[in-house]
């Protein structure tokens, strides 16, 4: 059994006076303990809806939750607000994609780190900043007895984020989510903080799940992908088959519309045509079909299912893309 | 599944359409937009009806008192005796009693709602004027106006400052004594009050939006400095000021209460105006306190509308809360 | 081949930082551009990539002086721009334009397309009356793929790329010569990305443009670029044909940099060589002496890389800025290991004092 299982996840945002919004609509996936699963796709997709519905972090208010995420016998979606405060933190860990608004800015960075380890592993005042130390450390900040006293705006952006993770990695979680997690940083810091993020999962057995939506970073870290398209996943496949076979039109559209740095000036990209913004709503066929250059009849009137293949590939498509017309 | 694939056609080229912008309806200007979201909110609706309502009353309210509210009509006929503490109360001919000078109350409260409405607006914008004026020009200099406007903008906020930092009484009394009380004199030092506050805050708006990259796109186009300002920066500064102005009604008309009050407004003998009925009640709040409940309920009504419509403004004015 | 269109010669641009209450008082300079030297052909693409803080913005804007340049020279088809007197810049202004990275703040949301459009024919005088104008307009409109009833509408109602398109519709429409894009794409979407790097290849072969493309996305630079520059901390490091560049990357950032950029392709990935480099960007403020990368450098040496400023030097058809390019590059030199020194931000202080709240635009009272 995996570490955590995600059927039909489901969330609605109604508000009075608004469309009601179907921002994640009916998400399934799985984790296993040391695995890195990606959840890539564009803006709007619903990726970081569905990392903020499993850590609990939705508005109690105005977001509809449904379906089920079971965290190793856990059902997370039916917990209460205290003990989803418990499980958070210390089973399971959050990475935002900003780290200066996600660190307190008029708290030491010391202390930042020590709040989780004294309130989740109940240490002491000395142990718990020595312990910190040692996690900055372990993250890869220099001097770290120092760091501690120092407050986030002191630290560059890569160094935050390495803060974040820290106190994310802080409990030794079974879980880590990282929601974009290098994308407000340049391409060398980038490549820091993933080789850490790597060196993290092999080091601890910890699953993570990579929210991007940059499918390069997916190609080189990343064991399970999982493509989202308007709040559902359209092809789900292990990585060297995904990047070699993709079956559906849309994962085909992203890797011909990305620009490459092995492929030459001037080759042609082929971009996806219309705009995110056009779907069509699941329940009347393929959200994906407005844009699509393969759709058919049957891409329309009811919802295409997901197919899956023997290789533990899937993908939700009635026409997909050949396996030798590969992009 | 039983659709004709041309049907289905339709349908998806209807839902594509849906989605994309249609073509035959003219586009929608952010103020529109506002107004659009404006009049969805339900504190709006409540806030523009109290003013509505109050204006209505300001207008055509002192051709139709059923009294003179200057006629000391209860003294003439002999029921009002305020030095013996003897005051009536509501009666079906006077339905909010005699003032301690034997006026009628109601005609009094509809009466001065006018005076009111003109003190808050009048001060009001002498505090928009000269503030929108000072805010525009400091804004506009340490915006686009290099190392000089960075001077410019020191000197005059400097003397914002100055009278910001002079408690808004003292300001209103030192008016007071300068120029003689007055409702000028109440006017000009409430507005002077504001002024400060539109400064500033215009001017904040300005350097945010003067920093923005379509006040660079249009110095790339070539377009001149002073035209930056007029057609681009100030026009989108002006959202909160307008929303404050709004909120400055509410503060404006409490403070004219305030210092009429204190005896420094209108000196014309039984003119009514709120504030000052609110201070010549408190010397009977022993004999009939409802006459200083009477106005002060008018002022509060009054400045919960401005509140109401204010803060609805800001809400539909925000950016980010658009969609 | 003919003069190149813009010329730079040591260019400069130092901000001062400044204190005091009325008078300022300069206490140092962020030395966002440090002396950069290169030259953008005629109907080429040059494309200048870095990452934050090396100040290829601030080249970019100085080149079109929208923000002054401290020292140095530019050429724009042979008039120099530096000394050129306000009016007449204003006049020029037609002949280079610019595309910014955010398409929403780069439009002003209370401007409908038409008068955003019709704003710089205007500020020329360029077409007789409105008739004249609508025609050019339309054309322009046209040739970025939008629709004749975007005239009327606002920014907010239009998607990311076309955002982006108006954007370059409000460039094109005077018909300039040199566009300088300061990352045009990274603010879109990656399906959409495409359609606007298309767009602009298309518009370069149809009209003849030169590009300047400014972006942080190698990648993409590679994509559209005809040259490349490489900068550090205000200054270039590598100049090369795009090709050459990517075959045989010189200075050891442009590798480092090179290796960091994620390639869509597993098979790729597994077999790449990774270069990380330790820490962060020096502050612009307070550069390193001598090679600007050496303190993050893995084959700094101990002689000359910390007191000997490198100048771009000829190597084989690429420019570089490194006194060791050619041992590096034979494999002579070997990688060592850096340690990490720790990089303050900019404007930093001991202890945060009043925290005050940002003001940002939009947000009221």
């Amino acid at each position: 059994m995996a570490l955590l299982d995600v059927e039909d996840l489901s969330v609605t945002f109604r508000r009075r006076g608004q469309r009601t919004v179907h921002a994640v609509d009916g998400v399934s996936f799985s984790v296993d303990a040391g695995e890195v699963v990606a959840l890539v796709g564009e803006s709007g997709c619903g990726k970081s809806v569905t990392s903020l519905a499993l850590m609990g972090l939705l508005p109690r208010r105005g977001a509809q939750v449904g379906g089920s995420a079971n965290f190793d016998g856990t059902e997370l979606l039916a917990l209460d607000q205290r003990s989803m405060r418990d499980i958070r933190g210390k089973d399971v860990a959050m990475i935002f994609q900003d780290p200066l608004s996600s660190l307190n800015p008029v708290i030491p960075i010391g202390i930042q780190v020590t709040e989780v380890l004294v309130r989740h592993r109940g240490m002491s005042g000395d142990a718990a900043r020595k312990e910190a130390a040692n996690l900055l450390d372990r993250v890869g900040i220099p001097d770290p007895r120092r760091r501690l006293k120092e407050y986030p705006h002191q630290l560059s952006g890569g160094m935050r984020q390495r803060a974040l993770i820290a106190i994310a990695v802080a409990c030794q979680p079974r879980l880590l989510i990282a929601d974009e997690p290098t994308t407000a940083l340049d391409v060398t810091i980038q490549a820091q903080i993933l080789e850490l993020l790597k060196e993290l999962v092999r080091d601890s057995n910890t699953a993570l799940i990579m929210i991007t939506h940059d499918l390069g970073v997916v190609a080189g870290m990343c064991d399970m992908i999982n493509v989202l398209y308007a709040g559902r996943v359209v092809e789900s496949a292990r990585r060297k088959e995904l990047f070699a076979a993709p079956r559906h039109p849309y994962t085909v559209g992203l890797l011909r519309s990305i620009p490459r740095l092995d492929v030459g000036r001037g080759e042609k990209l082929t971009p996806i045509r219309g705009s995110v913004r056009d779907v069509l709503p699941w329940s009347e066929g393929c959200a994906f079909a407005p844009r699509c250059d393969r759709r058919i009849d049957a891409s329309i009137g009811e919802p295409p299912p997901m197919v899956p293949t023997h290789t533990g590939h899937s993908y939700r498509c009635v026409n997909p893309v050949p396996v030798e017309e590969k992009a | 599944m039983t659709l004709a694939s041309g049907q289905k056609k339709d349908k998806l080229d209807r839902l594509s359409e849906l989605a994309a912008v249609r073509d035959d309806e003219q586009g929608v200007s952010l103020w529109r937009d506002a107004f659009r979201r404006l009049r969805r909110n339900p504190a709006a609706i409540v806030g523009a009806a109290i003013l509505l309502l109050f204006v209505l009353v300001a207008i055509v309210g002192p051709f139709l008192v059923p009294y003179d509210p200057a006629a000391q009509i209860g003294v003439q006929q002999g029921v009002v005796r305020s030095g013996a503490g003897i005051i009536p109360g509501p009666s079906s001919d006077h339905w909010l009693g005699y003032d301690h000078q034997g006026r009628d109350e109601f005609s009094r409260l509809i009466a001065g709602s006018r005076q009111t409405l003109i003190v808050g607006v009048v001060s009001t914008v002498i505090g928009l004027t000269v503030g929108v004026l000072l805010g525009g020009l400091s804004g506009a200099a340490a915006g686009l106006g290099g190392r000089w406007g960075r001077w410019v903008d020191n000197v005059l906020m400097r003397i914002v400052d100055m009278l910001l930092s002079v408690p808004s009484l003292l300001l209103a009394v030192s008016f007071a004594a300068i120029l003689g009380p007055s409702p000028a004199t109440v006017m000009i030092a409430v507005g002077a009050v504001s002024v400060p506050v539109f400064a500033r805050l215009l001017r904040g708006s300005m350097i945010a939006q003067a920093n923005r990259d379509y006040v660079l796109a249009a110095t790339s186009l070539g377009v001149g400095r002073g035209r930056i300002a007029i057609s681009h920066v100030v026009p989108n500064s002006l959202a909160p000021v307008i929303v404050q102005a709004t909120l400055t009604l509410a503060t404006a008309i409490i403070e004219v209460a305030a210092l009429s009050f204190l005896g420094l407004g209108s000196q014309v003998l039984g003119q009514p105006e709120w504030g000052l009925m609110l201070a010549e009640a408190q010397r009977y709040l022993g004999v009939r306190p409802a006459l200083a409940i009477y106005p002060a309920v008018a002022i509060i009504i009054t400045a919960f509308g401005f509140t109401l419509l204010g803060e609805a403004m800001r809400e539909a004015l925000d950016p980010k809360l658009r969609k | 081949m003919s003069q190149p269109l813009v010329e730079v010669r040591d260019l400069k641009v130092h901000f001062p930082i400044t204190t005091g209450v009325i008078f300022d008082r300069v206490v140092g300079h962020v030395k966002a551009v440090d002396g950069v030297d290169l030259a953008v052909p005629r109907g080429k693409t040059y494309g200048l990539v870095g990452e934050s803080g090396c100040g290829k913005s601030t080249l970019g804007r100085a080149i079109l002086r929208l923000t002054e340049p401290t020292a140095g020279s530019v050429r724009f088809d042979g008039v120099e721009l530096t000394k050129l007197p306000p009016a007449k810049m204003r006049g020029m202004r037609r002949r280079m334009q610019m595309i910014f990275q955010d398409p929403m703040s780069s439009l002003d949301p209370r401007q409908n397309v038409e008068s955003i459009l019709v704003e710089g024919l205007q500020a020329h005088g360029i077409g007789a009356d409105r008739n004249e104008r609508r025609k050019i307009i339309s054309k322009t409109l046209d040739a970025v793929g939008l629709p004749k009833w975007a005239l009327s509408r606002y920014p907010h109602e239009f998607s990311g790329g076309q955002r982006q398109r108006i954007g370059i519709a409000r460039a094109l429409v005077l018909g300039p010569e040199l566009i300088v894009a300061d990352e045009p794409v990274s603010a879109l979407d990656v399906s959409i990305q495409a359609q606007v790097i298309n767009l602009l290849d298309e518009l370069q072969d149809e009209l003849g443009l030169t590009y300047l493309v400014i972006a942080h996305d190698l990648a993409v630079v590679r994509h559209i670029s005809d040259v490349v520059g490489v900068m550090y901390l205000g200054a270039l490091v590598e100049e090369a044909p795009s090709d050459r560049l990517y075959r045989e990357p010189l200075h050891p950032y442009t590798r480092a940099l090179m290796s960091a950029v994620p390639v869509p392709d597993p098979e790729v990935e597994d077999r790449r060589e990774r270069i990380l480099l330790a820490g962060d960007l020096p502050s612009p403020a307070n550069p390193p002496p001598g090679c600007r990368f050496h303190t993050r450098c893995p084959w700094a040496q101990p002689t000359r890389c910390a007191d000997e400023r490198p100048v771009l030097r000829d190597v084989g058809g690429t420019r570089v800025a490194c006194h060791w390019a050619e041992q590096i590059n034979s494999g002579e030199l070997r990688r060592h290991e850096v340690r990490v020194e720790l990089i303050r931000p900019e404007g930093e202080g001991e202890t945060p004092g009043v925290v005050s709240a940002p003001s940002e635009p939009g947000s009221y009272v």
